[in-house]
């Protein structure tokens, strides 16, 4: 509780602390206004078209419904892959022998092209949620896994030994001396296995589903429409900047604070 | 009265013998050290005597109410402040939060950390600060049995002195015992009412010094001439080899 308190208390400074980039999102619009200027309204829309396109479209109950089955996928392959990603990487971790299995499997799953997933996952599932869920939970799963993995893998022999020292009950040795190290490799593994589901679930529907962000991308690329597929884009960076920048760095910060 | 035993200790590590027939006795209130040359199995017995490590062979039989840890390396929580990581081996003998956040404030003071380092985490603190914080939360819950490995060795001689002053005063307030492992014969001659000589290969005492002088009358004349007198002594020549050094 306190702890939230104190991520609250230092948010308006960590606000303020976002001129620069603020300043620097405005260049790129700018850069992006010359681009129009020299190519023209088809090949790149004007920012003000785009954000007046965005603006109409949030006035739309379709696009919100869009919004959230985009949402909907997202949220349960990335909560998939965050429970059996943390789960199976804190197990892994605490198995010399299973970890050392799981490795070449590991690069398997990463080294695997999500758009390949895709096409499997579309033979397997059909065209639907439990495809644009599977292949979420496949791309992301990995990168939780081995931040999971690394986390049990690093804790420290010394700290082990200093608690067994003061010979501190479990649930302290758990709290005080496992979790802090743990979560330190496993929080980052979880922004970016959010980042990655994302990116995934745009993907996966634009090729293998008929509604959600993804699909309207599609039949906006299919009618030509620039300025709706930029809108679209410009929702999907938005979203994923707001979850990051807003709700996460802010955590980060508070829980990172001891390392140097 | 509380004491610590050791008897016909062995150990091995696989097949390599680190320990063989370790034997002494450390009483309520006194200090002994055990000397001895790097990768002799100190460590090892000082784990032994502390149950960091079990004891395989022989026995060790400590009867002290309770001990404590201070390591070479501070080994502070790095996710911790100082205040807190002063308080963690309150709070493990199960002590309530606020009584044990205000005894390592206190203890902390005591240490020459000051108000404004209470809330630095370990990364902001020079090495010095680290193993003044190491040693307030060794000391904070009040062992009657302290074990210190080597926690002196990385600090420059101006703070190791003030360290050991601090120490020498808390163990007689408290009456606390010490088991202390160092390879530094100076140190261990300032602090020690015994010091053992360890040999390497397998670790085995060879001999004993006594010193009957109260720690607090030992001044610097005192160390240095004790230094001098022991560095000639034909098993601390051989054990830590100092026969075979030569400069050609």
């Amino acid at each position: 509780m306190k702890f939230f308190l104190k991520i609250l208390k230092d948010f308006p400074s960590y606000l303020w602390s976002g001129w620069g980039a603020i300043a620097s999102i405005l260049l790129f619009i700018a850069l992006w206004d010359v681009g129009n200027q020299t190519y023209g309204n088809l090949v790149l829309p004007s920012p003000l078209e785009t954000f007046q396109t965005l603006y109409a479209m949030l006035h739309d109950e379709n696009v919100w419904n869009e919004i959230n089955i985009t949402l909907y996928r997202a949220s349960v392959g990335f909560g998939l892959s965050l429970v059996f990603g943390s789960v199976l990487g804190l197990i892994a971790g605490f198995f010399a022998t299973a970890s050392m299995m799981s490795r070449p499997v590991v690069t398997i799953l990463v080294g695997m092209p999500p758009i390949a997933w895709i096409v499997l996952a579309m033979i397997w599932f059909g065209m639907g949620d439990e495809t644009v869920i599977f292949t979420i939970l496949v791309a992301s799963f990995p990168i939780i896994f081995v931040g999971a993995l690394q986390g049990t893998r690093t804790l420290d022999g010394d700290l082990k030994e200093m608690a067994d020292s003061f010979h501190l009950p479990w649930h302290m040795k758990f709290m005080d001396v496992y979790f802090p190290h743990i979560f330190s490799y496993i929080f980052p593994a979880w922004v970016s296995g959010l980042g990655m589901a994302w990116k995934i679930v745009i993907m996966a529907e634009l090729l293998a589903t008929s509604d959600g962000l993804g699909a309207s991308l599609a039949v906006a690329r299919s009618q030509l429409d620039t300025p709706t597929a930029l809108a679209l884009v410009v929702i999907m960076i938005g979203s994923l900047m707001f979850i990051e920048y807003i709700i996460l760095e802010p955590i980060k910060r508070e829980v990172e604070l001891w390392r140097s | 009265m509380e004491k610590l035993e050791v008897k016909n200790l062995n150990h091995h590590f696989g097949f390599t013998e680190i320990l063989r027939d370790i034997n002494f006795t450390l009483n309520k209130g006194k200090i002994l050290s055990i000397v001895g040359p790097s990768g002799g199995g100190k460590t090892t017995l000082l784990h032994l005597c502390s149950g960091l490590l079990d004891v395989e062979e022989g026995s060790v039989t400590n009867t002290f109410e309770s001990s404590s840890f201070a390591f070479q390396e501070g080994r502070l929580l790095p996710w911790k402040n100082v205040v807190d990581n002063i308080a963690l081996g309150l709070l493990a003998k199960g002590e309530k939060k606020s009584v044990a956040i205000q005894k390592a404030k206190e203890i902390a003071l005591k240490f020459g950390l000051e108000e404004e380092d209470f809330e630095k985490f370990p990364k902001d603190l020079s090495g010095g600060m680290k193993q003044r914080v190491s040693f307030a939360r060794a000391l904070v819950v009040k062992p009657s049995l302290l074990f210190l490995d080597e926690p002196f060795s990385a600090l420059d001689i101006g703070l190791k002195k003030e360290l050991q002053m601090h120490l020498i005063e808390i163990s007689r307030e408290e009456n606390i015992s010490i088991l202390f492992i160092t390879h530094d014969m100076m140190e261990a001659i300032r602090l020690s009412d015994e010091i053992l000589l360890l040999k390497a290969d397998p670790g085995h005492i060879v001999k004993k010094f006594s010193y009957d002088l109260a720690q607090e009358k030992r001044d610097d004349r005192f160390v240095y001439e004790e230094s001098a007198k022991i560095l000639q002594d034909k098993d601390i020549i051989e054990t830590f080899e100092l026969n075979t050094l030569e400069i050609k």
